[in-house]
Order: structure tokens, then sequence, then C-alpha cells
């Protein structure tokens, strides 16, 4: 009788958790493929490789290279700007104040409250400064804001993998007479490297993918953008422009548009694995 | 004091209102074996860090007396706390390699100390190596990440590290415990050799070791220095009630 009933649980579980599966996989599958279905047909050479020409907007002539480029300016400076705050940071963290277990656990709600804070905020943040210090919608405006939101989560990544870090490398190394920065440098870093290498590029796939914290940050343009100061296309924006339009010719390049972003977060994903299973290398398996 | 390395006087430490060590007063002898044995949680292991004064980490930690290392007290001292670690190589329980390869496991601790240049650094390597007898197993892959040595050959790469920075002490905490009994007799035998040079201070729980290894011996029982003195007395003639039983086995 009670056999029955532990392989009835068991069974149940199965089944509950086959399903949960299914739903995850199902559902990426279909984003993707709705895309790829309304996407590919107006996907050309010219789309991805013109900016957007007079009545681009209406349906002729012309790309979206202005907002792959815009996009790729702006994620790239954001995850570079995020990566000097955010790895001092982290490794701070848990080699400086490792012991001190109120103040880290303190830091950590901080930032998992950042991370919490809708992009949108974030967006209306970033116009605040803006016109506190007179700057206008520009690069280097969006680069800011998308770097202030994207921290918190490259901060608690790199977290994630440098907590594990056993107490006794921390103490081997500071016996052999290494101070803590050296600690964090040149051991800390190392055995974490495939970790932290993993949290740049998922910061660098969420601050390519954001629309609203640049909305009113970064503004849009048709050009390429050739300083910091000008105002840069992104690719959420274009799809959420194109996507508002009432002309069918220009909603199915929205599609389109999702897919070179959907590209892009892909290939930045696989690198990240390539990356970390590189530097695997040298880590030390505890 | 002729011959006493590391001389410990009314040393106390709490971790907040926990009082670990209490009232230690002890002797570590110069280039011998010095073992700090005891049933676990007595505090042979924080004693043993407080030399190197790592139980700084812990900023509930709350040390007082003194620590004497060759007449300096480490725990008043103005040096650089780098520099005082330096003097002293550690063995942990378990091997922790550096995230590296072999070679740079070796050379990490000269180069922070400032030794840069390739041929000194060669020859050091080498000559570390060759001292814990791990070099004729490495020689040819010694670019090789050190995780992939055994836990044995980790072990005793740990030490060359921990001889290459040039220590005059070496403490070694259970450092056996996780290896395999040959690798263990290998670092057994690395002790008795070292004692020539160096001052070694070993935290034990296995009786056995420590009487095949003891020069010197610090009983401890919760916290407390229970009975101290040179290896054949505390062994053959233990003065202290506690000190009998526990050699006879009675508690652990």
């Amino acid at each position: 009788m009670k056999l029955k009933l532990k392989n009835g649980e068991e069974g149940f579980f199965r089944v509950l958790m086959f399903f949960s599966t299914t739903i995850i996989v199902v559902a990426l599958l279909m984003i993707i493929i709705s895309i790829l279905y309304k996407g590919l047909p107006v996907l050309s050479w010219a789309m991805i490789s013109q900016v957007p020409a007079g009545g681009f907007y209406f349906g002729r002539e012309g790309g979206i290279l202005n907002a792959i480029v815009g996009s790729l300016y702006l994620a790239g400076g954001a995850t570079l700007l995020a990566t000097i705050i955010g790895l001092p940071l982290a490794l701070y963290i848990n080699v400086h104040l490792v012991c001190h277990r109120r103040l880290v656990n303190g830091i950590r709600f901080v930032l998992d409250l950042l991370w919490g804070i809708p992009s949108i905020v974030y967006g209306a943040f970033g116009f605040a400064l803006m016109s506190y210090f007179g700057i206008r919608v520009s690069l280097l405006a969006g680069i800011i804001t998308v770097t202030l939101f994207i921290v918190p989560i490259m901060v608690r990544a790199m977290d994630e993998a440098l907590k594990v870090v056993p107490r006794g490398l921390l103490e081997t190394s500071l016996s052999l007479g290494s101070t803590r920065a050296e600690t964090a440098y040149r051991v800390f870093f190392r055995q974490c490297l495939p970790g932290l290498s993993t949290a740049v590029l998922l910061s660098f796939g969420r601050a390519i993918g954001d629309a609203a914290s640049i909305l009113f940050t970064a503004g849009f343009t048709d050009y390429i953008p050739t300083s910091l100061s000008q105002p840069t296309a992104t690719l959420p924006l274009a799809i959420f422009f194109q996507l508002s339009s009432p002309i069918p010719q220009v909603q199915q390049r929205a599609y389109a548009s999702a897919v070179v972003l959907v590209f892009i977060i892909l290939v930045v994903s696989i690198l990240a694995r390539i990356m970390s299973n590189r530097y695997q290398k040298h880590k030390i398996n505890f | 004091m002729d011959g006493i390395k590391i001389s410990i006087e009314n040393l106390n430490l709490y971790f907040g209102k926990q009082h670990v060590l209490k009232n230690i007063d002890a002797q570590i002898p110069t280039n011998k074996i010095t073992v700090i044995m005891g049933p676990s949680g007595c505090g042979k292991t924080t004693l043993m860090k407080s030399l190197n004064r790592l139980t700084d980490l812990n900023p509930e930690a709350h040390v007082s007396g003194t620590i004497r290392i060759d007449n300096e007290d480490i725990l008043q001292t103005k040096d650089d706390i780098t520099l005082i670690r330096k003097k002293m190589g550690l063995l942990a329980q378990r091997p922790y390699p550096l995230p590296m390869s072999i070679y740079n496991n070796i050379a990490y601790g000269l180069r922070i100390s400032g030794r840069r240049k390739k041929k000194i650094l060669d020859r050091r390597v080498e000559h570390y190596l060759r001292q814990v007898s791990l070099w004729d197993e490495v020689k040819d892959r010694l670019k090789e990440p050190a995780g992939r040595l055994s836990i044995g050959q980790q072990q005793r790469l740990c030490l060359a590290r921990g001889l290459a920075v040039g220590p005059e002490i070496i403490l070694a905490d259970e450092p056996t415990s996780a290896l395999d009994p040959i690798s263990s007799q290998a670092i057994e035998a690395q002790f008795n050799i070292l004692k020539k040079n160096y001052t070694i201070v070993l935290v034990t729980h296995i009786l056995r070791q420590a009487r095949r290894l003891a020069d010197h011996v610090i009983f401890m029982y919760l916290g407390e220095v229970i009975e101290q003195g040179p290896a054949t007395q505390v062994f053959e003639n233990p003065q202290q009630e506690m000190t009998k039983s526990y050699l006879k086995g009675m508690f652990y």
C-alpha cells in the first residue's frame, strides 16, 4: 500500500516536471519560429548593410545598419564600463570583505534590489541625470544609463562565481605573503575566469536587448553615430518603431530586425560558452 | 631564550563572546618538530593560525597577549603583515594549489617578492621541486595546470611553494588528513629532513603520527594548554591525568 503511494507520488512529479520542461522548450521554439517565419522572408542583405533611405518608414529602400551598429556600440560601451566598475566591486566583496558577513549581505541585498528595478526606471533616472548635467540625448547618455542598469546584474553574476572559492585558497594566498589585492587579481580572478567571462557576456546580452532604458537617453537616428555625443539608433527601438507602423511591409521589417537581434544574442551566448570552457583549464576543482 | 623560535605568553583569543584560546603559554623550539595535539575543537588550528595572523581575517576575533618570533612581538609589530606571513609556510588540511601551472605555483611567491628573472625563477623552481622530491614526476609537465596532479603530489607542490618564499617556520595543519598512506609517508619523511633547517609546527589529531614525528609536544584541551615538553617526556612520562587518558585513547 505504502509502496503504491510512493510510486504514485513519483509518477505525479515526473509528469509535472515533464510538463514544465515542455512548456519552456515549446515557448522558446514558438518565439524563435514565429520570428523566423515572419522575419526571414523580408531579411535581405540590403536590410543589414544599409542605413534607412528616405521613405524607409513608408516601406521603401534602406536597412537597419544604423540600429545594428548603434546597438553594438551601446552594449559594447556599457559592458566595458560596467566591467571596469563591476569586477573590482565583485572581487572586493569576496576577497576584502569576505568575513564581514553582514556588510556583504547588505551589499548583495542592495544589488538585488537594483537588479529588480525595471529598466524604464533606469531610463527615467538617466534622463533626470542628463537634464541635470545638461547632456543631450546621445550615445554617451545611453551608455551611462545602460551601465547603471547592467552593473548589478554583472556584479551578482560574478559574485555567484567568486563566492564558492574556498576559504583555504584565500588563506593559502595570504600566507604566501600576497596582499589582498594580489590575491584578488592573481588568484581569485584566475580561479573564477570562466564564471567572470560568462557574467560579462550575460550582461552584454541584457544590455543589447533592453529598450526601455535607452528610450529617453540614446534617442534614435537614421545615421550611424560618429561620436559619443550623437544620438544613436538601437535594435530594440527599431523593432518598436517599425512594429508601431500601420504599414504592413514596415511591420514585417520589425520581425527581420528581431531576427538580427536574436542572432546577435545567440552568437554572444555561444561565445560565452566557448570562453568559459577555454578558461576552465587552470581552474582547480575543490 | 636560546633555541626558542616562537614564544607565546598569556595568549587569549575570543571569537565574539566565545573564549577560544585561554591563557596560552607555550614555547616552540628552533629547528625541531613541535606537535600540537588534542581532541577536535580544542583550538589547535586557531592557535596555529594566530601565529601567522590569519585570525585577522575574522573581524570578530579579538586577541591579547604576546607571540614573540625571534623576540619580535608579531601581535604588536609595525612591520607589514605580509612580511610576517612570508616567514611562515602554511600547509593546509587539504592541498590548495593556485589556479595556474605547476611552474607558476612555485614561481608565484617568488614573483610577488619581486624576483622576476626567468633564469633565477627556473633554477629556484627546480630546486624546490627537487627538495620535496616532486621534480622527477613533473619535470616534463611544468606547464600543465596544477589541478591535474594527484592529491598527494598537490600537497607536496604546496609544500614546495611554501618553501620557495624562504620561510623559517613551517606551519602544517593536519597536512596528511586528505592523503593516502604513501603520500602521507612522503610528507612525514620530508618533515624529518626539513627540520634541520626549519622550525616545524604540526597540528595533528593522529596520535601515532605525533609519536613518529614529534620532538616537542603541546597538548591542548578545550582551549587550554594542558601539558607541554620534550616528546619523550610527554609520551613516556606525562604529568597530567588528562594527558595520560588522552594518550591511552580514552577520548578524542
